[in-house]
């Protein structure tokens, strides 16, 4: 078995993988917002989605965390809705309501009894253009975000280290700032900073609508048309262009030791290209090549290598999610057994990446691998709430609905030689960031 | 994210199902195991939900963690397969098995294609009926039970769950971690294994629910083929569990910017008829971003990022909890908070508008539960093992709506008392009685 708490980073490869375009529909309206039905009549049940095209890679350097604190904020109420109301009357009809942000995108849903959807994209329409910020409500909701960072990341040392390495990972990039904001920016937030990002990013033709379930794809239309159609979008809004980063030049290290690591570990990231429209076979090759070094702890790669034939490691993955904007990061991960230094950890991961560039992949994984890239489109279908959400994110992460669709097939076309090329391609050590959580002198295991 | 996904909130889903249009099937099979069955032959694939009662409670005396690692074995070789032949079969089959414990329970989860299910079921009977346990993978498996041991040992969550489950439980097994102990572990022998499998693993514990492709003949031959060969009889079930609980504040010495903290008083069996309005209470008190004290400590006061309470009806013992984290300097006032506010509900219930809120949400959530087959096959499987019956579904939101104001004043009366209750505060808290 593998003890799932044992990961440092979660494999995410296959998972985050197909579509089916089975009840899949689309349309866009007038003011530019784009909108996608799926549908899947077993249950009564609709989630209904809102996507952004703002994430906090785009915030303004020095106001990191607002795309965030925005996030919280638009529960605050609008012209129509009182504070809370939004929430409350989501629960009141038996449904449930959140939200989240991450670097490309801000979006929030609602799942609720399908006949409800009239009622949530009312409201959720209401506050794409009418929030209503009061001067007592933000300064409490600061408090509340930060300490939501507490609890999240300076509670959690391998939360901090992920922090520190995606900066030494982006130096230039936005992706090196931290999605819920550096604390000592996040402090300096104010209503006006967010009331900017607000009426800048939160408009119909930044946004993205999904509704899945156990809808008619032509009504939701006429109710998009009804509460969306109206809205005004922002005028002048620029395709999102940002910073690239510079060519790595020397091999970046980090170490740090806290007395609260439960457990030490190895982490090492690449920069590595993410899915872009049209052109989705780099990405699906190193997809491939993530669930062949890591995907099942039994059978990959680095899982034989380290935990099985070795002994060193009682766990080794590897990581890595195309679904990104700009230019995303392949992981790798090592949790040494008792009595294996990191060093020694890091050394017999080095070992058995240099074999795997020497010997190939297994034909007989690389098949496996293939068949459970088709079985999980059956799997998907399961679940109508992940599929709205991998169209979702994907559009917002500046994929169409047809690359989306075009993904199964993309991975089923990714041959040996193509894991192989992505691989020389990746794995130059002058071109990563290793990381070594540990806990500090004198306690358990040392390097 | 605005909603904080609680680490303690899980014991209750279970426990309240019910209005959608699901027709349940009981399917007994030729060798006399039943199941419940929603067939539904929209997705080529079947969830399968198998149940053994005891869990790891079943360990036997100073084999604390033993079913623990027996379960982390199922997977681990059976027949001719070694660890890796079996997750090499798995794979080609694309079937996904999950083996986990808990307290009361050890559940295997199982997806498996129509297209190939006859040889999913026969790798998964193998796990279940020829497991190796062999030493390798004993040795292999330990240390990751001992890693594990080890980082809780660190881990705020786990050091204040593990600390209130030993003042409330002592030593019955609910007291200690199913994990076990670092000595416990190492001295654990393969004996043990089929030792703890024969304890756990029985006919008389198992509870199975399916949903999706299959029919209920090829569910009653895929009963009899699966567990057909398991033993009779099992361990007999702990006894219940005393609750040694008693008001005041326990400091955990951590250090880090934020405590974490687990509350609890006594709560009540699923089976009494107060538990519904208990249930309602619940939701009021600390179930979501509108309750009373997500409203009080949150977005009043901006002490916590999150804090919930909720009902733990365990099958030997009934608690109920709440839990928060919060900033050292704040945490003493958003314990004060929340005592007032379980002290308010005991006093005055709950308004005619709040009761009305809670019961419009949580009979309208209710059909939402059912929405994936893997999600049915997990309602059914603890319905079953809750002894609830079959049309539970359909009469669980009446039982909802029959609660009434008084009822609500009463049970609140009867059961909260702030003064009982015993908070865990694991970090460096100012101003707290140490």
């Amino acid at each position: 078995m593998t003890f799932a708490r044992i990961w440092p980073i979660l494999s995410l490869t296959l998972a985050a993988a197909p579509a089916f375009a089975e009840g899949v529909s689309h349309f866009t309206l007038a003011n530019g917002m784009e909108a996608v039905v799926i549908e899947d009549h077993r249950a009564p049940v609709a989630v209904h989605m809102v996507w952004y095209r703002a994430g906090s890679a785009d915030e303004t350097r020095g106001s990191s965390g607002v795309a965030h604190f925005l996030e919280h904020l638009m529960f605050l109420g609008t012209d129509d809705l009182a504070p809370g109301e939004l929430s409350a009357t989501v629960e009141a009809n038996g449904g449930s309501d959140n939200a989240f942000t991450s670097y490309d995108y801000t979006a929030y849903f609602q799942r609720i009894a399908a006949d409800r959807l009239d009622l949530v994209m009312r409201m959720e329409a209401d506050r794409m253009r009418d929030l209503v910020i009061s001067q007592d409500d933000w300064a409490t909701e600061l408090q509340v975000i930060i300490e939501e960072r507490n609890q999240r990341t300076d509670s959690d040392p391998g939360a901090l280290l992920r922090e520190q390495m995606n900066a030494a990972q982006y130096l230039n990039h936005p992706y090196g700032t931290p999605v819920i904001g550096w604390r000592h920016e996040m402090e300096a937030l104010t209503r006006d900073d967010a009331l900017a990002w607000y009426q800048r990013y939160y408009a119909p033709n930044n946004a993205i609508l999904v509704v899945a379930g156990d809808v008619d794809p032509a009504e939701v239309e006429r109710l998009a048309e009804t509460y969306y159609g109206p809205l005004a979008p922002t005028e002048g809004l620029a395709p999102r262009e940002r910073v690239s980063e510079p060519p790595q030049l020397a091999e970046r290290r980090l170490t740090m030791a806290d007395p609260r690591v439960q457990r030490p570990y190895v982490v090492r990231s690449y920069l590595a290209p993410e899915r872009d429209a049209g052109d989705q076979s780099a990405a699906a090759a190193l997809t491939v090549l993530a669930e062949l070094l890591g995907g099942n702890a039994a059978t990959s790669v680095l899982g034989r290598a380290l935990v099985f034939d070795s002994g060193k490691a009682i766990g080794a993955g590897a990581s890595y999610d195309g679904l990104s904007l700009d230019e995303s990061t392949f992981g790798l991960s090592v949790v040494p057994a008792a009595g294996v230094s990191l060093a020694d950890a890091e050394a017999a991961l080095d070992a058995a990446l240099a074999a795997f560039l020497r010997d190939g992949p297994d034909p007989a994984q690389f098949s496996r691998i293939r068949t459970q890239i088709s079985a999980d489109e059956i799997y998907a279908r399961d679940n109508v709430q992940g599929l709205a959400r991998r169209y979702g994110a994907a559009l917002a992460s500046g994929l169409t609905i047809a690359d989306v669709e075009a993904w199964p097939d993309a991975l089923r076309a990714v041959s040996e030689a193509d894991v192989m090329s992505a691989a020389q391609a990746l794995f130059d050590k002058g071109r990563s960031v290793t990381a070594w959580l540990m806990r500090p002198e004198g306690e358990g295991v040392q390097p | 994210m605005i909603r904080f996904a609680a680490a303690f909130v899980g014991a209750l889903s279970l426990a309240v199902p019910a209005h959608a249009t699901i027709d349940i099937t009981e399917v007994v099979s030729p060798g006399g195991i039943t199941a419940w069955l929603v067939e539904n032959h929209e997705i080529p694939f079947t969830a399968l939900e198998i149940r053994f009662a005891g869990g790891a409670s079943l360990d036997a005396p100073g084999k604390r963690g033993a079913i623990n690692l027996m379960t982390g074995l199922l997977e681990e070789g059976a027949g001719p397969l070694d660890a890796q032949g079996f997750a090499e079969a798995a794979e080609s089959l694309a079937a996904e098995f999950r083996f986990d414990v808990g307290d009361d329970l050890l559940s295997i989860s199982a997806r498996m294609l129509s297209e190939n299910r006859d040889a999913a079921v026969a790798l998964l009977r193998s796990a279940l009926i020829e497991p190796n346990f062999d030493e390798v993978a004993l040795e292999r498996v330990r240390g990751q039970v001992i890693s594990i041991i080890d980082a809780d040992s660190r881990d705020p969550d786990a050091i204040v769950s593990d600390t209130f489950a030993r003042l409330a439980w002592g030593d019955h097994p609910y007291g200690s971690s199913l994990n076990g102990t670092l000595e416990s572990v190492a001295g654990l022998t393969r004996e043990d294994m089929f030792a703890a499998r024969a304890r756990v693993m029985t006919r008389d514990h198992i509870r199975v629910a399916a949903v999706g492709d299959i029919t209920p003949e090829a569910l009653g031959a895929l009963l009899d083929t699966l567990l057909g060969e398991l033993p009779e009889n099992g361990a007999p079930m702990p006894p219940r569990a005393e609750l040694g609980l008693t008001g005041g504040i326990s400091v955990v010495d951590y250090a880090s910017p934020q405590s974490v903290v687990l509350f609890g008083q006594i709560g009540l069996p699923i089976t009494d008829p107060d538990y519904f309005a208990a249930y309602l209470i619940d939701h009021i008190l600390g179930d979501g971003l509108g309750s009373r004290l997500m409203t009080a400590v949150r977005a009043e006061r901006g002490l916590t990022y999150g804090i919930s309470s909720f009902l733990a009806p365990r099958d030997l013992s009934e608690t109920w909890q709440g839990y928060f984290a919060s900033a050292n300097e704040k945490v003493a006032e958003a314990l004060a908070v929340t005592q007032a506010e379980w002290a308010r509900m005991a006093a005055e219930g709950a308004s005619d508008e709040e009761l009305a809120a809670a019961k419009t949400y949580l009979t309208g959530a209710y059909p939402l539960r059912f929405d994936g087959n893997g999600r049915i096959a997990s309602i059914l499987v603890g319905m079953q093992h809750q002894g609830l019956p079959r049309d539970y579904i359909t009469t669980r939101n009446a039982r909802v709506e029959a609660v009434t104001a008084d009822d609500i004043r009463r049970v609140a009366a009867r059961l909260l008392d702030a003064d009982a209750l015993r908070f865990v505060v694991v970090g460096q808290p100012v101003g707290l009685p140490q």
